[in-house]
């Protein structure tokens, strides 16, 4: 009642008697120093180094077999690093054991124990801290109704849907309020609709808990829509990290322009001075994104949709091949000189006007370009 | 059609066994000289030869599955040869390394039964463990806080039971019904016991197989009760029992 009439919240609540707020006001700051691991011949980890805020969720992205699983492993424990560190809150963690680390894991795989039920299970981190059963219970179906699943805490595991389970197994993670959470594609075995919904579900409770966050994926969607910050990794090193949007319009190099968003790649000649000859334009490039072009000069340039322009032309250098209606925006596929198909994107009103078959004049506005040697 | 065949071809025997020993027979055989003190010996072995088979196989198993999955191949392998080597040749070989003490003891038996039980219990278990994908749960729980000795006790072995409970089943079938290994040592365990009889009174001796098939079955049939309501609560799997239909019966 007196809940009520004072709008205290739950945590408060949970406050007032003793047990600990769900609320952690200051985050925990984490720092990967320098990481390399090598499985026999193959480098999954290459001197991989990232500074994580607290209460910063950071994505870690990239192809498979490109040692951001690795990475989080190292972190949580269950791999040692061959050298380097991970330091939380300024301490060297290396030496810790897993089970002392104090850090929530999700796993891809449903990693429910079996034989208990959605309680018992994330209840479990509390009873290895010894926390009694009345207190244990009390915030396990706190942790539950947070994630939505209040109705389901007397259920096992098989009982429920891979939604279900992978709530369950968040509400687990975050009961032991770990200094980390730590997310291994925790949605990578979900169906679409359920994915998104927990993808949201997941933001919000980060974002309230203010939990630093470590999030491995290879869904580049999720880890734009999810992160403050994201990590593109290829065979054991950073790429880039940054902001998404700062990761979609400056990629730092070729192989995250092309992994993160749709990414045109048009052969362009090397006019040295920092420009570069595509389509009949000459535009400048973009930092030195490109430091060895080769003997002959050749290079392509990377280019978004939505970078190019195109305007019907009697004798143009395009014609238009295919086009896709994405809603506003119309992305038509465009076959230039050489074989080269690009996509552009155009407001859907004129796309309207280009039938496939159509000439084209396709051009680059006079903007820094990113250039890549060619491949 | 053909569960009408199988049918016939196992009731047929069982009947023509109940009508030559007759109703009577069937209660009588717990009367006779040696019963007791051969069902003993079996159900004594039964339960060492369980103990000493899932003592070593669980860690084992769990341990390849962990740590050397690259191995699990070769002890798959190696777990079948008990079945293509010969009695003979696995008891000359335990005699050879069996600690003297044992050597004139029954008990010499089960760590020959342990062998013979080994490709059954090993299979049962490995199979649970694949079903329960060990490595997640085993890390999960270490990330919640649990050490080793409390993964292995809260987590593994809970969600084991019903393989546990199969590897059971198996090696105490196969060591109530094992006949050679035990006559080539000269002990009366039960199935030796109903043979010896045999040559004083062929109709007990049926009965006592009958009887012997009967209490068997009704034995699995509440390990399978038992470990299918427990699965059913926590949704493991089902009791494997394809050990029934390894029970010898030594009826002529």
């Amino acid at each position: 009642m007196t809940a009520d009439i004072t709008g205290n919240t739950a945590a408060d609540a949970a406050a007032a008697d003793g047990t600990r707020p769900t609320g952690r006001t200051q985050g925990t700051s984490v720092m990967l120093r320098d990481l390399s691991r090598s499985f026999g011949a193959t480098k999954a980890l290459d001197g991989l180094s990232i500074e994580m805020a607290p209460g910063e969720l950071v994505a870690l992205l990239g192809p498979s077999g490109c040692g951001k699983t690795t990475a989080l492993r190292i972190v949580a424990g269950f791999e040692t690093a061959d050298s380097g560190a991970v330091l939380v809150d300024g301490k060297d963690i290396s030496s810790v054991p897993a089970n002392h680390r104090d850090m929530g894991m999700v796993f891809q795989s449903y990693s429910l124990f079996p034989n208990m039920s959605a309680l018992d299970n994330v209840g479990f981190g509390l009873r290895m801290r010894k926390i009694g059963t009345g207190q244990r219970r009390k915030r396990a179906n706190e942790l539950l109704d947070m994630v939505g699943l209040a109705p389901q805490a007397k259920q096992f595991p098989h009982q429920l849907s891979g939604g279900q389970q992978q709530r369950v197994a968040l509400a687990r993670a975050l009961a032991i309020e770990p200094r980390v959470l730590l997310l291994d594609e925790p949605l990578s075995a979900l169906d679409a609709k359920v994915r998104l919904q927990l993808r949201e579900q997941i933001r919000t409770l980060q974002q309230r808990l203010g939990t630093t966050t470590l999030f491995v994926t290879h869904d580049q969607e999720e880890a734009l829509s999810m992160a403050d910050r994201v990590g593109v990794m290829s065979h054991g090193k950073l790429e880039q990290i940054a902001a998404p949007d700062e990761l979609y319009e400056h990629p730092a190099t070729a192989f995250v322009a092309e992994f993160v968003g749709i990414m045109n790649r048009i052969p362009a000649e090397w006019q040295g001075s920092g420009m570069v000859t595509c389509v009949s334009c000459t535009v400048p490039v973009k930092g030195d994104s490109v430091r060895d072009p080769g003997s002959d000069g050749a290079v392509d340039v990377l280019v978004r949709p939505e970078g190019l322009t195109m305007e019907v032309a009697a004798n143009g250098n395009g014609i238009v091949t295919t086009k896709t209606f994405l809603g506003s925006v119309t992305r038509v596929g465009v076959l230039l000189s050489g074989d080269v198909t690009v996509q552009i994107d155009k407001p859907s009103a004129e796309a309207a006007a280009l039938a496939p078959g159509t000439s084209v004049s396709v051009t680059l506005p006079p903007e820094p370009v990113l250039v890549a040697p060619r491949r | 059609m053909i569960l009408l065949v199988a049918g016939a071809y196992f009731l047929i025997p069982l009947w023509a066994a109940l009508r030559f020993a007759g109703i009577k027979a069937l209660g009588s055989v717990v009367t006779q000289a040696g019963f007791g003190d051969a069902l003993w010996l079996s159900v004594r072995l039964a339960v060492v030869t369980t103990i000493i088979t899932i003592v070593l196989m669980l860690p084992t198993a769990v341990y390849v599955h962990l740590r050397l999955p690259a191995v699990r191949r070769l002890l798959e392998g190696i777990t079948i040869l008990p079945i293509v080597i010969p009695p003979v040749v696995l008891s000359v070989g335990v005699l050879e390394v069996a600690p003297g003490f044992l050597k004139s003891t029954p008990y010499l038996l089960a760590l020959m039964y342990v062998i013979l039980a080994m490709p059954f219990a090993y299979r049962a278990i490995d199979a649970g463990l694949r079903a329960l994908d060990l490595k997640t749960v085993v890390e999960a729980s270490n990330s919640l806080g649990a050490g080793w000795i409390t993964t292995l006790w809260r987590v593994v072995l809970p969600n084991l039971k019903t393989a546990l409970l199969s590897a059971t089943v198996l090696t105490v079938a196969l060591v109530l019904g094992e006949f050679t290994m035990a006559s080539l040592f000269l002990y009366q365990t039960f199935p030796v016991w109903i043979v010896v009889f045999d040559q004083t009174s062929g109709q007990i001796s049926v009965a006592a197989s009958l009887d012997a098939l009967f209490v068997t079955w009704l034995f699995l049939m509440a390990i399978t009760v038992f470990g299918t309501r427990q699965s059913r609560r926590t949704g493991g799997g089902q009791v494997n029992l394809f050990s029934a239909a390894r029970q010898e019966t030594r009826g002529n």
